[in-house]
């Protein structure tokens, strides 16, 4: 079995599973698109086009709606996804001197991009609604606020 | 400012000075110093608070008590009882203990801050919010119950209209009057949406009433259906927030359980229910044009306007959209009385406030004050200062929408008439507090990213503008900047106000137009010395268009 027929397969019932529990009408597209992404980590080709089949939605529609929002990837992502947030709050309590360590210790690699090793996915955020206790950096579902610069190693050495 | 445990202001507008106000803020010097509480007690000198009867004001925080007329000789007693021993000199204060405009007498709930009134957060923190039987136990779902019952949708829309709310979102636009739109309406079937997206940076009050009472929003929306005709309502709440969606799921399965959703509500004939629907990480999504698209499973670009969603909404039916805080007021309005809500605030804008707390203070967080309050005020009694006694700079009350508040205006009331009066917009009530350490272009440049990263790109002034903003304030830190560049962002600024298709782009000029009104020097430092005065900007000398 390939990667790329497992990928296949798992698209498919990932997809089944989000049509089941939500139905096909437009409406639900986008809800059906947060749980592909959120089984799979990102939402390959082999999803889009069964959720075109399914819904009946043209996949250029689809494209276009999956590459607007920013919790939806069309592109694989790492292991471990981190989200650093940097809007105005953040920056202003302190964020620019965690960005820079934090882009440090994963290797000098920006916003959108993956390790080599395919371990971390880096990802600036827009505010996340955390605000009172900025800078925050998020790690897949993990989320650490008043974070200092001295606290960025030891936060991603927890993860494996 | 620093962290003092008694804050007296004396006004000193023209009235005030002309009857000796000066003199008595020198008589208030010298006490405190009699009194060795010089370390304690911080003195200031303020504008116009529209109280000539009783002028020169003496007004002592945290207790907001309001002293006038008082003279020189009133001052050593004032200072012995009130700031030393702590007692309110009853024969000094002025008659009619309130000010227009400004935080009111209140009195204080036991644990709560000065002056705080909470009503939209009256039970977070008070009770579960994943019990129903809690929220019943403290009044809830007596306000639907009392609509359904005894109320037409007609009075229900008139108390809102009295009661003078306004919407919380950051627009600003009266609630009854957008009911009374969308009730007025054609259509065969009309909607209810709570605008839950909350995106804008800075601003988490709606996530705090939606994890810590989400029955009220169920409650308010289900009110909000009654009043304009509707059964059916959607709560879109940005996708980052798995907690307020699953505690909003659980409170409409909770409430369908004890009919107050569902078919024949309270026993009556009024049918509703409610979809939680999840946001995609989209701020433009809380526009509420973008996120009817959003709810029909498209791009979030926003429509051109008119027709308004009161009229041609999701699928094009009539739709009210509202704020959260907007709707969690409701309830307490329907319980009480319109009068009673106008008791808090001020005139044009009655009510309380959830304001965030942010940025280089030493306490951040959440507060529920009357409408009128003033950053001065915030800052030193709700946050506690500034941190490491750092000097007050510039505010953002809006988030990263809103104008950009210098020092010399904090002392205007917070509410939307005082401040459209000096030309600011008061916007979601985020309040980002920065000291002398931050560098205006650096926020600027952090701003119009924020905005450039986020809009949706259907028109181009917003699209390109915001692009060649970010570009001009990069270049600025960058030491490479030009006067031309100044010139251009302002063109730039003024196009993006006039020909955008929604509120974010002709908003992306406002923080640049309000640093470059009150902060012109500092920015032309960049400039014309190639030095950023504050040391935070990189000034490498180099900038090439990258990306």
């Amino acid at each position: 079995m390939t990667l790329d027929g497992q990928i296949e397969i798992d698209a498919i019932a990932a997809v089944q599973k989000a049509v089941q529990q939500h139905g096909t009408i437009r409406d639900e597209l986008i809800p059906i698109l947060i749980d592909v992404n959120r089984e799979i980590g990102y939402l390959p080709a082999a999803a889009l086009e069964e959720i075109s089949r399914q819904l009946r939605v043209p996949k250029s529609q689809l494209f276009s709606v999956a590459t607007f929002y920013q919790m939806l990837s069309t592109t694989p992502r790492g292991a471990h996804v981190v989200q650093f947030c940097e809007s105005a709050p953040c920056h202003v309590e302190g964020g620019r001197k965690v960005w820079h360590t934090l882009m440090d210790a994963l290797g000098g690699i920006k916003s959108g991009e993956t390790t080599p090793d395919g371990k971390w996915t880096l990802v600036t955020t827009s505010c996340l609604g955390l605000c009172g206790m900025g800078p925050i950096i998020i790690v897949d579902d993990d989320i650490y606020g008043n974070v200092n610069p001295q606290q960025v190693a030891e936060i991603l050495s927890r993860y494996a | 400012m620093k962290a003092v445990r008694s804050m007296v202001l004396v006004t000193n507008d023209p009235i005030s000075l002309q009857r000796g106000a000066q003199a008595v803020y020198d008589c208030l010097q010298e006490e405190v110093n009699k009194f060795g509480l010089a370390g304690e007690v911080s003195l200031a000198m303020i504008g116009d608070v529209a109280r000539e009867d009783a002028a020169p004001l003496v007004i002592v925080y945290p207790e907001a008590v309001v002293y006038g007329p008082v003279t020189p000789k009133d001052v050593p007693l004032l200072v012995e009882e009130h700031l030393y021993k702590g007692r309110i000199a009853a024969d000094l204060q002025a008659t009619n203990r309130e000010l227009t405009g400004r935080v009111a007498w209140l009195s204080t709930r036991k644990g709560a801050l000065p002056a705080e009134q909470r009503i939209v957060l009256e039970r977070v923190g008070v009770i579960n919010p994943e019990d129903i039987q809690d929220y019943i136990n403290h009044d809830g779902y007596t306000a639907l119950r009392k609509a359904l019952t005894s109320l037409t949708p007609a009075d229900v829309i008139a108390e809102i209209k009295k009661s003078g709310l306004k919407g919380r979102g950051g627009a600003g636009f009266p609630t009854g009057l957008k009911w009374d739109f969308v009730a007025k309406a054609t259509g065969d079937r009309k909607y209810v949406i709570c605008n839950a997206d909350e995106s804008e940076p800075g601003t988490f009050k709606d996530r705090v009433i939606l994890e810590g009472d989400p029955h009220s929003i169920v409650e308010a929306v289900t009110l909000a259906g009654f009043a304009v005709g509707a059964n059916e309502a959607y709560i879109y709440v940005r996708g980052e927030y798995q907690l307020a969606q699953q505690r909003l799921k659980k409170a409409i399965i909770q409430a369908h359980e004890m009919r107050f959703l569902g078919k024949g509500i309270c026993g009556t004939c009024f049918d509703f229910d409610i979809h939680v629907h999840s946001g995609a990480g989209a701020y433009i999504c809380g526009e509420e044009t973008a996120l009817i698209e959003s709810i029909e499973g498209k791009r979030g670009e926003p429509r051109s306007r008119p027709p308004y969603p009161t009229t041609h909404g999701l699928w094009g039916k009539p739709t009210l959209v509202n704020n959260v805080e907007t709707l969690a007021n409701i309830p307490a309005i329907i319980r009480h009385g319109a009068s009673w809500y106008q008791g808090f605030g001020t005139k044009s804008s009655p009510g309380t406030k959830a304001y965030t707390i942010l940025g280089n203070v030493n306490v951040t967080g959440l507060i529920e004050v009357p409408m009128g309050i003033t950053l001065r005020e915030v800052i030193s009694i709700y946050a506690k200062g500034m941190k490491n006694n750092a000097t007050f700079k510039l505010a953002q009350t809006g988030g990263s929408s809103g104008s950009v508040v210098p020092a010399s205006l904090q002392d205007t009331p917070m509410d939307f008439d005082s401040f459209n009066k000096v030309g600011l917009s008061l916007g979601s009530g985020a309040l980002l507090i920065c000291d002398e350490s931050t560098c205006v272009v650096d926020l600027a440049r952090v701003i119009v990213n924020f905005f450039r990263f986020e809009s949706c790109g259907k028109c181009s002034p917003c699209r390109i503008g915001s692009q060649k903003a970010y570009e001009i304030l990069t270049r600025i830190s960058e030491g490479v900047g030009t006067l031309k560049d100044l010139e251009d962002l302002e063109k730039i600024a003024e196009n993006l106000y006039q020909l955008s298709n929604c509120g974010l782009g002709q908003t992306v000029g406002t923080p640049v137009r309000d640093i470059l009104k009150h902060f012109r020097a500092e920015v032309e430092a960049h400039i014309r010395l190639k030095v950023c005065p504050t040391g935070v900007c990189a000034m490498s000398g180099r900038w090439s268009p990258a990306k």
